[in-house]
């Protein structure tokens, strides 16, 4: 009976965890990312390729105001250096609070917010959407896939089908991952938009795969730190678990009578 | 402090002495920590320590977050990115608070429904029933202003239609809604005065755990088989009990242990798996999201809150017989706070001499049946309103009240109970044999239930 109630509860959690997400929208291709599963981690390269893209395709709308510029160089991230990360900022003007001018950036500041007020910020783009519901509104998939939010960046990136509708003077543009399935950005990759440095191949679908991977990585740049700490918290409480289960069996022995059966 | 008699706290050197005629702190001390225990109480009695864990937890990683929040609807939503992004260890500290909350509500269910089965509620423990349900309304309140503070979609929106509750009720509604949130609408009022609320409410929840475990102190545990310890002399009861200090320490630190393992597995893995990811979209009073949802905790209850609508008889008859005063939102909210005020007053709802449902055949049932009427309403609470989501809300929030309030008292007097063991240590013997005190017959090791 207990038992029952136990798992039940246990279920319960799983189930309505992702059951607000109940509205199934647009199609979400599962794509494999290097950082999925607890040993996951960045790909360094693929976040360098997709920062390429960030800069020159996204951030003409877009901006990532809540990501310093210096974490570009910190453990666990594209690792650029702390030279490199200086020469890239300078690109990006900003607002100097101080001077009220527009001035090159600094690596201390944060990458410009997003130049159109219709263009959402993608700091945290990749954790602010859900790829994968249900079923049945039971979170049972998010808990197997993940909460698929570079899936979805990837999928509405690559889910362009060319059909264009006009509504109320907007340009809206149909695409297989959006809810709606009409979305207003225009398509913003086509293939071929960028050259990687590291000579990887340039198509739609890595393009969008690479972007995405790093707009996960703007979302979330402790992931590494977060996972490894999970193992040691995991490993230790394990160990802990053992050593008091031994502890408990031992104290308790005399009590259920365990000296009289020795 | 225990009515089952037990030795009691002797100050031996001179400074004990000395200390014990100016404040007995040590003999207090000593008698909650060797309290006499049943020695037979199982696996669900371990979630008071982890709820006790979930508390200081929440309470040592909050006041590090607090130093590094702004609460002010420009800077809140910025200030969670930099605890995330620039504070040493800060994503650990929010997601550990965040998680921690869902641990701590789990916790608590569990906590509930094993009082609910095994009657812990009923007399002499009323009042510890009382205490714990004043406890799970605060942590209702901390919880749900908690979620408010990062400033996100989900906080702001989560924010005004709970408190828009408040404006259903007639008459004093509007007033208590603008009191509430510091003017007509969520802002920054609204993130302050929440703030403070949020860091006071845990330290009202810290006195009333004290008095919750001074209440079941007094009383003594609760156990499986819901058969009292013997009292008569401190022979008999040492037959029925062992101190808390070891025996229930190691068990419990042993549970508690496997659990935290569990938990740190969510916080490292998968920490936002029991958020809502529209809550990394920043507030903004312009753009109401597609759907709002409450946190899972509150799941349950949302859906009793959304299950009576204009079209459910009982709620056309209140609003009949009260000239329209009852409206279905009304009606909504009454039955809300009725559905925790039905499971404060079980103790005299249930009218059944027997105590535990170990020994209560007919009972048995209908608790699976509400344990499984908890998880549909759980469900129900996350889906989006439809006529199906609607109709199975309904019935599943009928059968909660109709369980307190028909099915309870009915039993006890329907229900032919088994027979109960005539004392702990027969239940306790009959699962590990005989203790050590030499009488030791063959005894089967299975551990406790």
């Amino acid at each position: 009976m207990i038992r029952k109630l136990t798992l039940s509860v246990l279920a319960a959690m799983a189930l309505s965890s992702g059951a607000a997400l109940a509205a199934e929208g647009g199609h979400v291709e599962d794509y494999a990312f290097s950082f999925e599963g607890p040993f996951g981690s960045y790909d360094q390269n693929q976040l360098r390729r997709g920062l390429k893209v960030y800069t020159e395709v996204c951030s003409a709308c877009h901006g990532m105001k809540f990501v310093p510029l210096r974490t570009l160089s910190a453990p666990g991230g594209p690792g650029y250096t702390d030279a490199q990360v200086r020469a890239y900022a300078q690109q990006f003007q900003v607002l100097d609070e101080q001077t009220g001018e527009y001035r090159p950036a600094k690596p201390t500041d944060h990458f410009p917010p997003s130049n159109m007020e219709s263009a959402p910020d993608l700091s945290l783009m990749a954790k602010a959407r859900a790829g994968f519901h249900g079923p049945y509104g039971t979170g049972i998939s998010q808990l197997v896939n993940g909460m698929g939010g570079p899936e979805y960046i990837a999928s509405i990136l690559t889910g362009y089908t060319g059909e264009t509708k006009v509504e109320a003077g907007t340009t809206f543009y149909e695409n297989t991952a959006f809810p709606s399935g009409w979305i207003a950005m225009p398509p913003p990759l086509m293939g071929d938009d960028v050259e990687y440095d590291d000579g990887h191949a340039t198509d739609l679908h890595h393009e969008a795969q690479d972007v995405s991977a790093f707009l996960m990585w703007a979302a979330e740049p402790k992931m590494m730190a977060r996972k490894q700490a999970g193992f040691v918290g995991v490993g230790f409480l394990v160990l802990l678990s053992v050593l008091l289960y031994l502890t408990n069996k031992r104290i308790w022995a005399p009590i259920k009578g365990k000296r009289n059966q020795a | 402090m225990s009515g089952i008699p037990h030795d009691h706290y002797e100050p031996k050197s001179g400074f004990e002495k000395w200390l014990h005629r100016r404040l007995p702190i040590a003999g207090l001390l000593y008698d909650t920590l060797m309290i006499p225990t049943p020695k037979n109480l199982n696996w669900m009695w371990i979630w008071g320590i982890v709820l006790t864990f979930c508390l200081v937890l929440q309470i040592a990683t909050g006041i590090a977050l607090a130093m590094h929040y702004t609460p002010h609807v420009d800077m809140a939503f910025a200030s969670v990115e930099h605890i995330m992004r620039n504070v040493n260890a800060g994503w650990a500290l929010r997601y550990m608070h965040s998680n921690g909350a869902s641990l701590f509500f789990v916790a608590v269910y569990l906590h509930i429904f094993r009082g609910l089965y095994y009657g812990s509620y009923k007399s002499p423990r009323e009042v510890t029933w009382i205490i714990g349900m004043l406890i799970y309304l605060a942590m209702m309140a901390t919880a749900f202003m908690g979620y408010v503070l990062p400033w996100g979609q989900m906080s702001f929106w989560g924010a005004t239609v709970i408190t828009g509750l408040f404006g259903a009720i007639p008459l004093i509604g509007e007033p208590i809604q603008t009191w509430l949130l510091g003017g007509p609408a969520v802002d920054n009022a609204t993130l302050n005065r929440f703030f403070s609320l949020h860091y006071l409410l845990p330290f009202v929840i810290a006195a009333l755990v004290a008095v919750h475990i001074w209440a079941f102190h007094s009383t003594g545990n609760n156990n499986p088989t819901g058969v009292e310890v013997r009292r008569g002399s401190k022979a008999e009861a040492q037959k029925d009990t062992v101190s808390f200090w070891p025996y229930f320490v190691m068990k419990d630190l042993f549970a508690l242990a496997l659990i935290l393992a569990v938990f740190f597995a969510i916080v490292g893995f998968m920490p936002n798996y029991l958020g809502h990811p529209d809550n990394y979209i920043e507030a903004n009073p312009l753009a109401t999201p597609a759907h709002i949802v409450p946190e899972w905790y509150f799941l349950p209850f949302y859906a009793i809150l959304r299950a009576f609508t204009a079209d459910v008889w009982a709620v056309q008859f209140a609003s009949f017989i009260t000239f329209g005063i009852v409206n279905a939102k009304f009606f909504g909210v009454l039955a809300m706070f009725g559905s925790i005020l039905v499971m404060a007053l079980a103790p005299w709802l249930d009218t059944s001499s027997v105590r535990s449902g170990r020994y209560r055949p007919m009972f048995k049932w209908w608790f699976a049946l509400l344990v499984v009427d908890f998880v549909v309403l759980m469900w129900c609470g996350g889906q989006t309103p439809n006529e199906l989501v609607a109709w199975i809300s309904l019935i599943a929030a009928a059968y909660w009240f109709a369980y307190f309030l028909i099915i309870l008292p009915l039993l006890g007097v329907i229900e032919k109970p088994l027979a109960q063991p005539a004392t702990i240590e027969d239940d306790f013997n009959a699962h590990y044999g005989k203790g050590g005190d030499g009488a030791g017959t063959a005894a089967q090791s299975t551990p406790a239930e």
